[in-house]
């Protein structure tokens, strides 16, 4: 693993020193312990990339199938408060960055500050990320099987480049619309579990004949199955952040052993592989930024 | 602190202290709260057998329900019968095999056979047996939430509009995702940062590359299951409709993504089968492993080209012939690294003084066992004859012969090789042959037929079928029960050694790696005094003693450490 000076000069200084109070019983030296952890947190992220694969893969090959929804998708996405939240991320990455190099120094004050920084930021990326939930989900711009929107109802433009939505594939002839309506409209089929949608629900009923009529005949500006991309949307941020607050919990738990004192020369571990989960988790927003909000 | 020296040991290493790991502390908390690797070795051996008995159950009921044509037992109807096998195909899949060896035997095994105190990450270690208990709570759950008849494997789209439990047994099976990336991730880590010095790679037991390359499918594949299972219940809760063809979604896709993890987790369910079979072939042989190098690298090969070839599920699900070709012939790539390990198992034996020990007669069983599954699988692999053979029951006998026959056998044998170690208790030999025999019979009367059956057009999951399968389906049902008899003795056979067996010796098999250099049970720490790491397949450094009724150490010059 890459070189850890610190702890390396320490046993190389003191052969004979009482046990850190932070080494596990079964490692023979701080540095041995500290190139287990990275190595270990390193497989966990390499863990987390395979996990957020099946998606990027489902979102390539949805892409592939119906170009079309993702380019009339995107426009629901507001690319400003989109942006926003990269800028936010992307600082909030350099504040723990440098509260990893702050443990490796010993200062205490900076690196609690750090994590402080830290933790507004993926505070602030959340509450950004509530306002565009919201606001979506009141549109009824939600995943396929309730998606609900009516054109109209809101100014945002679609620019009518897919005027004629034009299907390349199986899945989109006619039969397969009148599938699909009869499956929607199955009471059946409709769990009672959907907490967030509630209200999107109720209506969904009431206009979705009139969405699924404009798509067949082709006079609608929304592609047919526009829903998978909010389906994809949904599934990607939401997963996202998820990981953003797996984040804010354990960036809390190192700002409660910052306070404590728990963190020096010798011993940072901790901070540092939060500090690496918490830059895949940005990783990850940057690409998801323009792959949802910036086509074309 | 790395040594602590204990006056009370002899020069030999023949040390007898008073602690070890069990009687280490008390109480429940202790179990409970332990991060002994050997403990949580132990509590999950008892998990995982538990999983196994319970799986168990339900194959005796399917079979018992499949003795005559139409219903057979009370209380099984068609729609009883489609839940039991598929509670019995994802309980054995998620909560036996697959933890099976890694985690019950490796646990307890790989850090003392590596020379370390532990694996390196304990907390995350209990944790993981914690959340496979979690996973199996979700199964559990899933039984009394109205079953779940979607077969193990979730297909899309009827996972997504059945009424059965599919998110609780989905949720079980991502929590048992998560335990299994925690064990994975914790070997690695251990094996590559805990090794003392001396155990270069090439000095590593072959149980130990075995469990490294299954280690590195858990980290690469099981995500992909995790995020394809969290897809299906985003399915069936938020409808979105990417695995849903009445939404636009694609269900081949579904079989892709799952498909992508779970054929890497057939070998993450044989690999460390192999591993087993490595160390008993050597010791039982007294020979050592030959081609040590070509065994370590073949692991590696299978868990590198199992990436490669999840394809071969879909041969008849409309996938392009292109693929279709493309997989097939990775597929076969793979019996390549799998015959190097078969044929240098025989080298082994080869003018080898084999011994039929209980363990020994388990390993044979796997060469034997494991052969004709790997060889019917060409059969499966080839586009052609999988068309006729694709979900038949030859497809069922065929993946028995890897998994029953092949990673039971090992799991079995490798618990009996080990026994002695884990427990400090030698077992009843005869018995414990005498049932191994009785599996082996057992097991190839319940599922040779079905290759007959399978190749002449029985369909695999049907609750009845023409008269003219009768004949097999009872012997395949006859050979059902004498498997679980059989189980049941070996399983007797080893609860009795708790109760009555003679005091093991540190070395009861004559082996070489370094599990058999600590005392049995081993203490607390593993090894009183760190061990002189050396080649673990020189069998001839090893001498028996009447003595000790086991096996010590010849007293060579010792390599200056």
């Amino acid at each position: 693993m890459s070189a850890v000076t610190e702890p390396a000069t320490h046993d190389h200084g003191d052969g004979h020193h009482a046990h850190h109070p932070f080494q596990a019983h079964h490692f023979e030296t701080m540095e041995q312990q500290y190139d287990s952890g990275k190595l270990g947190i390193w497989l966990f992220l390499i863990t987390e990339v395979m996990f957020f694969s099946g998606l990027f893969t489902a979102y390539a090959i949805f892409r592939s199938y119906h170009p079309e929804i993702f380019v009339a998708g995107h426009h629901f996405l507001d690319k400003t408060l989109g942006a926003a939240n990269t800028v936010v991320l992307l600082f909030s990455s350099l504040t723990m960055a440098w509260a990893v190099r702050c443990a490796q120094l010993g200062q205490r004050k900076g690196l609690i500050l750090c994590l402080v920084l830290t933790l507004a930021c993926a505070g602030t990326f959340m509450v950004v990320k509530y306002f565009e939930y919201s606001h979506k989900i009141h549109l009824g711009l939600v995943p396929a099987r309730y998606f609900s929107f009516v054109p109209g109802s809101e100014h945002h433009g679609h620019e009518g480049e897919h005027g004629d939505a034009k299907h390349s594939d199986g899945h989109a002839d006619a039969a397969g619309h009148a599938d699909a309506h009869a499956t929607t409209h199955d009471p059946a089929a409709t769990p009672d579990t959907l907490d967030s949608t509630t209200a999107a629900q109720e209506s969904a009923l009431l206009v979705h004949d009139q969405v699924e009529k404009a798509a067949i005949e082709g006079k609608d500006e929304l592609p047919y199955r526009i829903g998978l991309f909010f389906s994809i949307y949904y599934c990607l941020t939401g997963l996202h952040g998820i990981h953003i607050i797996a984040g804010m919990i354990a960036i809390s738990w190192i700002l409660r052993r910052s306070i404590r004192g728990d963190f020096g020369p010798q011993y940072f571990g901790p901070v540092d592989y939060v500090g690496l989960y918490w830059h895949l988790v940005d990783l990850i927003w940057v690409f998801l930024f323009p792959l949802l909000y910036l086509i074309q | 602190m790395a040594t602590i020296l204990d006056p009370a040991i002899g020069a030999g290493g023949e040390d007898s202290p008073v602690d070890n790991y069990l009687t280490h502390t008390h109480g429940w908390k202790s179990w409970a709260f332990t991060l002994d690797h050997k403990r949580i070795g132990m509590m999950y051996l008892v998990g995982v057998t538990s999983a196994f008995l319970l799986g168990g159950i339900f194959a005796l009921l399917l079979r018992a329900e499949l003795f005559t044509p139409g219903p057979t037992i009370p209380l099984v109807s068609h729609d009883m019968y489609n839940q039991l096998f598929t509670l019995h195909g994802a309980v054995m899949t998620f909560l036996f095999i697959i933890p099976g060896i890694p985690a019950a035997q490796g646990n307890f095994i790989l850090p003392i056979m590596l020379g370390a105190k532990d694996v390196a990450f304990p907390r995350m270690n209990l944790c993981s047996f914690y959340l496979w208990l979690g996973g199996a709570v979700f199964f559990l759950a899933a039984l009394f939430l109205g079953g779940l008849d979607t077969g193990w494997t979730f297909y899309t789209p009827y996972s997504i509009t059945t009424n059965t439990a599919v998110v609780s047994a989905t949720m079980g099976a991502f929590i048992l995702g998560f335990s299994s990336i925690f064990t994975g991730l914790n070997f690695i880590v251990t094996v590559h940062t805990l090794r003392p010095p001396g155990m270069t790679w090439f000095r590593m037991p072959l149980f130990l590359w075995a469990i490294y390359g299954t280690a590195i499918i858990q980290v690469l594949a099981t995500p992909v299951l995790g995020i394809t299972l969290m897809l299906l219940m985003a399915e069936r809760i938020m409808g979105i409709g990417i695995f849903d063809p009445a939404l636009g979604g694609d269900p081949v896709l579904y079989q892709h993504f799952f498909w992508f993890y779970s054929h890497p987790a057939v070998y993450i369910m044989i690999l460390p089968a192999m591993g087993v079979i490595s160390e008993l072939m050597s010791t039982f042989s007294r020979k050592p492993i030959f081609g040590y190098r070509f065994i370590a690298m073949s692991s590696l090969a299978i868990a590198l080209l199992g990436f490669l070839v999840w394809g071969h599920h879909m041969f008849t699900s409309g996938q392009s012939q292109m693929s279709a070709i493309v997989f097939s012939a990775l597929t076969f790539s793979v019996a390549i690294p799998s015959a190097i390990k078969v044929f240098n198992w025989l080298a082994t034996m080869y003018k080898g003084s084999i011994s039929l020990a209980t363990p020994m007669c388990y390993a044979l069983s796997f060469l034997f066992l494991f052969t004709i599954g790997g060889l019917t699988g060409l059969y499966l692999g080839s586009l052609s004859t999988d068309i006729q053979l694709h979900d038949t029951y030859f497809v069922v006998a065929h993946f028995h012969y890897v998994m029953v026959g092949g990673t039971l056998m090992a799991f079995l044998g490798g618990v009996f090789y080990w026994w002695p170690k884990m427990t400090g208790k030698l077992y009843d030999e005869f018995w414990g042959q005498i049932a191994a025999w009785i599996v082996f019979v057992g097991f190839n009367l319940t599922f040779f037929p079905q290759f007959v059956m399978g190749s002449r057009g029985m369909p695999r999951r049907y609750y009845n079928y023409l008269p003219e399968f009768e004949f097999y389906h009872k012997m395949s049902t006859i050979g059902a029960f004498l498997l679980g008899v059989g189980l049941f003795i070996a399983l007797w056979v080893l609860l009795k050694s708790l109760k009555s067996g003679a005091k093991a010796p540190a070395n009861p098999w004559g082996s070489a790696t370094l599990e058999w250099q600590c005392s049995s049970p081993p203490p607390h720490d593993n090894f009183s005094h760190t061990p002189t790491v050396g080649d673990p397949y020189d069998l001839e450094s090893t001498v028996y003693d009447p003595k000790l009724g086991g096996y010590k150490k010849i007293a060579s010059p010792a390599p200056a450490h």
